[in-house]
């Protein structure tokens, strides 16, 4: 019995078949250009309704875009030092609508945004990017300790008083930055260490505060349901110890400037008490809603033709046979019809597999050079990148076996089309249109339909200590990448068992 | 005429593939619009959805049904060769082909109507239950939701009956039509700049087709209801004109 050598021959009459069909060539080839080209349409423009330019976000420590905008009054620290204040009240002030516009003087309501900060900072240099930590508290959030941009640590809860007040710490031993906060400047509790890889022996250290944009979210506009302006928050701060040079104010920005983006700041000496007011925020840029730069992902948005394309190839590899009647010869040839599926399973995988990796490569190394040329566009990391170009062409060859085994258990190309689009696309595209469902259900679609794999594409981390707008076309996906494409293997795994099990039952 | 379309008739009601389609279109619209319906919840006010619209959301599967109903309508007969026989039976192509358009849409709108007015007369309860103020079904805008939803259908099928006489194949003519009209709303979805944005959605079959739906959106859609539908009219005779083209000048 030479099963393995009779299997691989089977293989190779199955890819004999597949090349030698003009349609199927003509279909892969579609499917390749059609994810590969789409990314080079000019599909971005970088006016806003201001007219504003769009400068790139600068980068954090760790290589991973950032917004950094924010009052600070501060002064040099040489050496190993620490400072302690204690904060008694963190107000604010919001927009609804951007700011900035000549003649529409800016409207401002009292309240202070969940993530407005205010507190102590440690920061390497005053350019923005610069490795930082910090010790703040929050409008919504209690005390937090964070640092480098991504990292956060909650300390105590609440919101501070004057009669509640929270008592910041942040001590600086060479590299490391340990945080404390206390209720009441005796009983101190350790919050965190930030170890500063290569902090300069003098830094800045002093008292900041920032707030992030307001946003809010209408779901009965039909494109542009987001309306929001910038805000800002008020800091008061006393009892101000372990540092005694003279302190300097001013605005820490990474260029967004007064306007839509941020509201000026300032900061009032009165005695031993400092009230410091900043705007903007100290946080991972989120693409696609209130960040600056736009997903890297956004080149790949032909992926979904070369879907469709896929999705025709892979129910006509077997549809025409049944259509033909060559099914039975192919039967005759080799009576093992389980084999036989997995022969064309394995041949347009491949060949899926090989052209998408080709057609995402492009779309992400030329579409992505294109759109860079215009706007910014986010960095990720290398491993990022390689996950979002496999994961597309696995997403292609999953899918074009589903499409497979679809067509086997329907024996008819049409249906086994229809369905393939109907649960892969059309999931994405429900939860992309506001007028229709409403986030939560859309979120569900994208977990427990087929459509939950284009997870895979997804570049950034949703960050808990940013509200942005994580949406569908900012490139975000309510499941992990891997737990996505595990969702759609399932069900091509259900569909070829089913098609495996209807094949030997049923007459060829 | 009379002996064509009955004789299409007669292939129609003989296999049993356009029934059952039909009849899936029927289950999966309003299965759909049940759902969302159900799913929809009302903040004190602030009930951003559009009523009509969350009840008519099958409609974005159960054309999909239709493509395939459209399709087949042509691709059923090039698939098997039977279409030979159809042309040496009836040499006049193009009365052949709009006998079966006739068919289609004679079939298309009684179906459109029982999932159209079955989705929002589950819906409606719901809807009101969650404190949606669901305007009743002899109201203007929802009459207008109702009947531009059938008649959105039966605009879909000509456009897929169109297509799958130019390409003949069933497979690429789906692939195609679904192609068509997911494609304007995908890529709005990612044009930053809100001009262009706007202009593909008016020009989408899908998006701007589906305006029609809007109830109490109607200002914030991209284009006018009736427009909206137009604009997918002229996509479908645009498809009925390149597929009787083709059709007459090609061999069967």
């Amino acid at each position: 019995m030479n099963g393995m050598n009779g299997f691989g021959r089977l293989v190779l009459a199955e890819w004999t078949k597949f090349r030698t069909v003009r349609g199927w060539t003509i279909g892969i080839v579609a499917a390749m250009l059609l994810t590969g080209l789409f990314g080079l349409l000019p599909t971005i423009s970088c006016s806003d309704a201001n007219n504003t330019p769009c400068a790139a976000a600068p980068t954090g420590p760790d290589g991973e875009a950032v917004t950094d905008r924010f009052y600070f009054v501060h002064q040099p620290l040489s050496g190993d030092g620490a400072i302690t204040v204690r904060l008694t009240s963190l107000t604010g002030e919001y927009a609804t609508h951007p700011v900035g516009i000549p003649g529409e003087p800016a409207r401002l309501t009292s309240g202070v945004e969940p993530w407005s900060k205010g507190g102590i900072l440690v920061t390497s240099s005053l350019r923005p990017g610069s490795a930082y930590a910090a010790m703040l508290a929050t409008g919504g959030h209690g005390v937090r300790m964070q640092y480098n941009y991504t990292h956060d640590a909650a300390g105590l809860p609440g919101t501070a008083s004057p009669a509640s007040p929270r008592w910041l710490r942040l001590v600086r031993s060479g590299d490391a930055i340990t945080g404390y906060d206390s209720a009441d400047g005796r009983q101190w509790t350790l919050v965190g260490t930030a170890v500063l890889a290569g902090l300069p022996a003098t830094v800045q250290i002093g008292m900041f505060a920032t707030s992030p944009g307001h946003t809010e979210v209408t779901q009965n506009i039909a494109a542009s349901a987001v309306r929001g302006g910038p805000s800002r928050a008020s800091a008061t701060m006393d009892n101000v110890a372990g540092v005694g040079g003279a302190w300097t104010g001013g605005t820490v920005t990474d260029g967004q400037e007064d306007g839509p983006r941020g509201l000026p700041g300032q900061y009032q000496q009165n005695g031993g008490t400092f009230t410091v007011s900043g705007s903007g925020n100290i946080a991972p840029d989120v693409p696609g809603g209130g960040g600056i730069g736009v997903a890297i992902t956004q080149p790949l948005i032909g992926t979904f033709f070369g879907l469709i394309a896929v999705a025709m190839v892979g129910a006509m590899f077997i549809a025409a046979e049944y259509r033909r009647g060559l099914i039975r010869t192919t039967l005759t040839a080799n009576p093992r019809r389980g084999q036989m599926l997995a022969a064309k399973a394995i041949v347009l995988g491949t060949v899926t597999f090989v052209t998408g990796l080709v057609a995402a490569g492009f779309a992400l190394v030329f579409g992505v050079a294109r759109v860079r040329a215009s706007v910014p566009v986010d960095p990720v990391g290398v491993g990022t990148e390689i996950r979002i170009v496999v994961g597309t062409a696995l997403l292609l060859a999953v899918v074009a076996v589903l499409a497979l085994a679809l067509g086997a258990v329907l024996r008819r190309g049409t249906g086994a089309v229809a369905a393939v689009i109907v649960v892969i696309v059309l999931p994405y595209l429900l939860g992309e249109l506001p007028t229709v469902l409403p986030l939560n259900v859309q979120e569900w679609l994208l977990r427990i339909t087929p459509a939950a794999a284009f997870s895979l594409q997804q570049a950034y981390p949703r960050y808990s200590q940013v509200d942005g707008q994580y949406t569908l076309f900012g490139g975000y996906y309510p499941l992990a990448p891997w737990v996505g494409f595990a969702v759609l293997c399932g069900y091509a795994a259900l569909a070829v068992g089913l098609a495996t099990v209807l094949l030997r039952r049923r007459d060829a | 005429m009379n002996a064509v379309l009955h004789a299409e008739w007669t292939k129609l009601r003989t296999t049993s593939t356009t029934a059952w389609l039909l009849a899936a279109m029927v289950v999966l619209t309003v299965a759909v619009g049940l759902l969302a319906s159900s799913a929809v919840r009302c903040p004190v006010g602030d009930c951003g959805v559009d009523p009509a619209r969350t009840g008519l959301t099958g409609v974005y599967l159960g054309q999909a049904v239709v493509v395939a109903v459209g399709v087949l309508a042509i691709g059923g007969e090039y698939g098997t060769g039977m279409i030979r026989t159809t042309f040496t039976a009836m040499p006049h192509r193009l009365i052949v082909l709009g006998a079966k358009a006739m068919l289609l849409v004679g079939l298309v709108v009684p179906a459109g109507v029982v999932a159209v007015f079955g989705s929002l007369l589950v819906g409606r309860p719901m809807l009101a239950a969650s404190g949606h103020l669901v305007l009743s079904l002899g109201d203007g805008a929802v009459l207008r939701a109702a009947v531009g939803s059938v008649l959105y259908l039966a605009l879909i099928a000509l456009l897929a009956f169109g297509i799958g006489a130019a390409v003949r194949d069933s497979v690429v003519a789906i692939g195609l039509v679904l192609g068509l009209l997911y494609l304007f709303p995908v890529i709005s979805g990612v044009v930053t700049d809100p001009v262009w944005q706007r202009h593909l959605q008016q020009i989408g079959p899908m998006s701007a087709g589906l305006a029609v739906q809007a109830t109490t959106s109607v200002g914030s859609e991209p284009i006018g209801p009736w427009a909206g539908l137009g604009v997918l009219a002229l996509w479908a005779a645009g498809a009925m004109l390149l597929g009787g083209f083709v059709v007459r000048l090609r061999d069967a």
